[in-house]
């Protein structure tokens, strides 16, 4: 975390864009867009209430466009990927992949989870052609492409092994190449380094973007750390909590080629700056939520002398 | 200051205790059976008689309770005869460990006692068809089915209930219809092996793939299998150990039926050995006999668990189980 405190009117807008920055963004809005979503509504009916999970949710992705997805925890950042990914049913508007709505799971939608969700039965190789063999690849050439993606991430030598032989960080590597290997046109990624440590999850990110720059694949990742987002991501998506609206759609203003050292940079501050505001102060918390979610007034439990600050 | 492993929550033992401790499972009741048979100041209530000295209806050989016998030597005593004498003894029905290990190698030496009987290794040989035709022919119907109900919720709704009812039915009720229906010789007792084990197979196997993490069902659809496939690519090979541990357990269940079934129609098998025994009092054989089933089920499992460590390497619970 960088919590260096530069004060918000040093700091350029968000929104100022170098000239490098303002091309790419144009040339990125002028790919085929792959992905619209309009005035998505879910709700999920328990008994007695009905929870709002989002409401009128608006967004398109452009081909090979990295949306971050950022919210408060509850705002339904799962809840969207799982419609996106066609395992969950939307309660009102349209989901169109390249202009055709989606209506369950399919192969041209990958999906990381943030558990692991390797195939524990299946040496690593397998799991990578899990998704080509039962899309009809023939085992051999499902086999020699599994070894391929393999290499991609360095992880060859793992390839007879099993899932629980391997470390979280691999795990998820294995994960991203078994979604990718089926091609797919979107790559969901619902926080896949949440429970990673701090050192894998920046590798896996630096990682996560080599890959994204050698393959035709757009990425919808979701997060609800702001400098993940910021790092990896061509615009971000905010959403706020009860119920999931969308807030802002930010364009990062960070030049790519990302490094480690930009996360200092005064576009990285500004951006940042934007979303603590929006999602820590811009939320307006109702009544009975906000009660629910204070903490109770613990009595002292050590001795008043023995103090800790 | 540490605790030692072996009391620690949850903590796996060393290979060394392990070995060791599991002896130990099997020692300690030897032990104890030991101590009953051969210390002759614990328990053994009763007298068997060297010498019937004056006593007329005492013969060399029997048993007496040791208030009964005491009672004639003081009378003998007190009236001038000879008394009888005898050695502290347990209950013809407890032999020892040295009587019934001894019984092991004699009772498969000994010849039938009638000319159609058979000989021990072809009682258990008998037996252990019926349990492996009982469970397989369970398993056919059972496994499958159960799968289903795990799998789908409209098939469990439909089965479950009467399962649920009928597995409450004691299979041995089921016997004289057995009969009636399939005849007085092996049909009657696999059926009845198989009462006793279908209906809780079906339950169990569906828990087991209810179990099944639905979050790998999820990562399975995203990679566009279908759901035809699902079946066959995930659920089957994702609770397949489990499924593995489940049987095993049926298996050992089916064990405890055999008796009851086999009595069915006419007795055969390991049974028929074991009531011929007691009928003539040996029960040094008897207690082989009953042994030897613990020991083949035993066995059987244990070759069970050794085979699933091969089939099933990715399976991380049954490294911690034995
Ligand atoms: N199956 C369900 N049934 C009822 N309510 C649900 C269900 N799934 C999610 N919700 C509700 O929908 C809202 C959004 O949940 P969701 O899991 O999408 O949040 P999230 O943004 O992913 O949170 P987090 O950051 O903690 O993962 C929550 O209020 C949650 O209680
Ligand atoms: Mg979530």
């Amino acid at each position: 975390m960088n919590d260096i405190a530069v004060p918000a009117a040093l700091l350029p807008s968000y929104r100022e864009q170098s000239p490098a920055v303002r091309t790419r963004f144009d040339s990125l809005k002028a790919r085929e867009v792959m992905l619209t979503v309009s005035h998505l509504h879910k709700n999920f009916e328990t008994p007695g209430k009905t929870t709002v999970a989002l409401k009128d949710i608006n967004f398109s992705t452009h081909r090979r466009e990295f949306l971050c997805v950022v919210g408060p925890s509850g705002c339904g950042k799962s809840t969207l990927a799982r419609i996106l990914a066609g395992l969950e049913e939307h309660s009102a508007g349209d989901v169109l992949l390249q202009g055709r709505p989606v209506t369950g799971p399919g192969s041209d939608r990958g999906m990381v989870f943030q558990g692991y969700t390797l195939f524990p039965w299946l040496t690593v190789k397998n799991n990578v052609m899990f998704g080509l063999e039962v899309n009809g690849h023939g085992k051999l050439e499902s086999e020699r492409e599994s070894m391929q993606w393999l290499q991609l991430i360095g992880l060859e030598k793992f390839a007879d092994a099993y899932p629980h032989q391997l470390s979280g960080g691999m795990k998820q590597r294995v994960a991203i190449v078994r979604a990718l290997a089926n091609q797919p046109r979107i790559l969901l990624m619902d926080e896949p380094f949440g429970a990673l440590d701090a050192q894998t999850r920046c590798r896996m990110q630096a990682h996560l973007l080599e890959i994204w720059r050698k393959i035709d694949i757009t990425i919808i990742f979701i997060t609800h750390d702001l400098d993940e987002a910021i790092f990896l991501a061509d615009r971000i998506l905010v959403l706020s909590a009860h119920p999931g609206e969308v807030q802002e759609l930010i364009e990062v203003p960070v030049p790519r080629p990302r490094s480690v050292a930009q996360f200092v940079s005064p576009e990285f501050l500004t951006t940042k700056a934007r979303l603590e505001e929006l999602i820590h102060f811009g939320q307006q918390v109702p009544e009975e939520e906000q009660e629910q979610e204070d903490y109770p007034i613990l009595a002292r439990m050590t001795n008043v002398t023995d103090n800790v600050e | 200051m540490s605790k030692p492993r072996w009391l620690r929550i949850l903590r796996p033992l060393s290979p060394h205790a392990r070995f060791v401790i599991g002896i130990a499972s099997f020692v300690l009741p030897l032990a104890l059976w030991g101590i009953v048979s051969y210390v002759p100041v614990v328990w053994h209530p009763q007298v068997l008689i060297t010498d019937p000295g004056s006593v007329s209806y005492l013969d060399v050989g029997a048993h007496m309770e040791r208030a009964a016998f005491e009672s004639e030597v003081a009378d003998a005593r007190h009236e001038g005869r000879a008394p009888p004498k005898g050695v502290a003894a347990n209950p013809i029905y407890l032999p020892s460990p040295g009587e019934v290990l001894k019984a092991f190698y004699t009772s498969f030496k000994t010849p039938p006692p009638t000319k159609d009987g058979q000989w021990l290794h072809q009682s258990l040989w008998h037996s252990i068809q019926i349990i492996f035709w009982g469970f397989v022919i369970s398993s056919v119907f059972g496994v499958p089915l159960g799968i289903l109900c795990g799998a789908y919720a409209a098939i469990a709704r439909l089965s479950e209930p009467f399962v649920e009812f009928f597995r409450y039915l004691p299979a041995p009720a089921f016997g004289a219809l057995a009969v009636a229906i399939l005849g007085i010789y092996d049909g009657p007792k696999i059926a009845i092996i198989v009462i006793g084990t279908f209906f809780q197979q079906v339950l169990i196997i569906a828990n087991t793939t209810r179990k099944l993490d639905p979050a790998l069902l999820e990562a399975a659809l995203t990679l566009g299998t279908r759901s035809r496939q699902l079946l066959t690519r995930v659920v089957i090979p994702g609770i397949l150990p489990d499924l593995y541990r489940d049987q095993r357990i049926l298996l050992g269940w089916a064990w405890t039926y055999l008796i009851v079934a086999e009595l069915i129609g006419t007795t055969s098998g390991i049974t028929w050995f074991i009531t011929q025994q007691a009928r003539y009092q040996h029960f040094a054989n008897v207690y082989a006999a009953i042994a030897m089933i613990g020991i083949i089920g035993l066995g059987i499992d244990m070759l069970l668990a050794l085979l699933g460590r091969r089939l099933f390497p990715w399976d991380r619970s049954l490294a911690k189980t034995a």
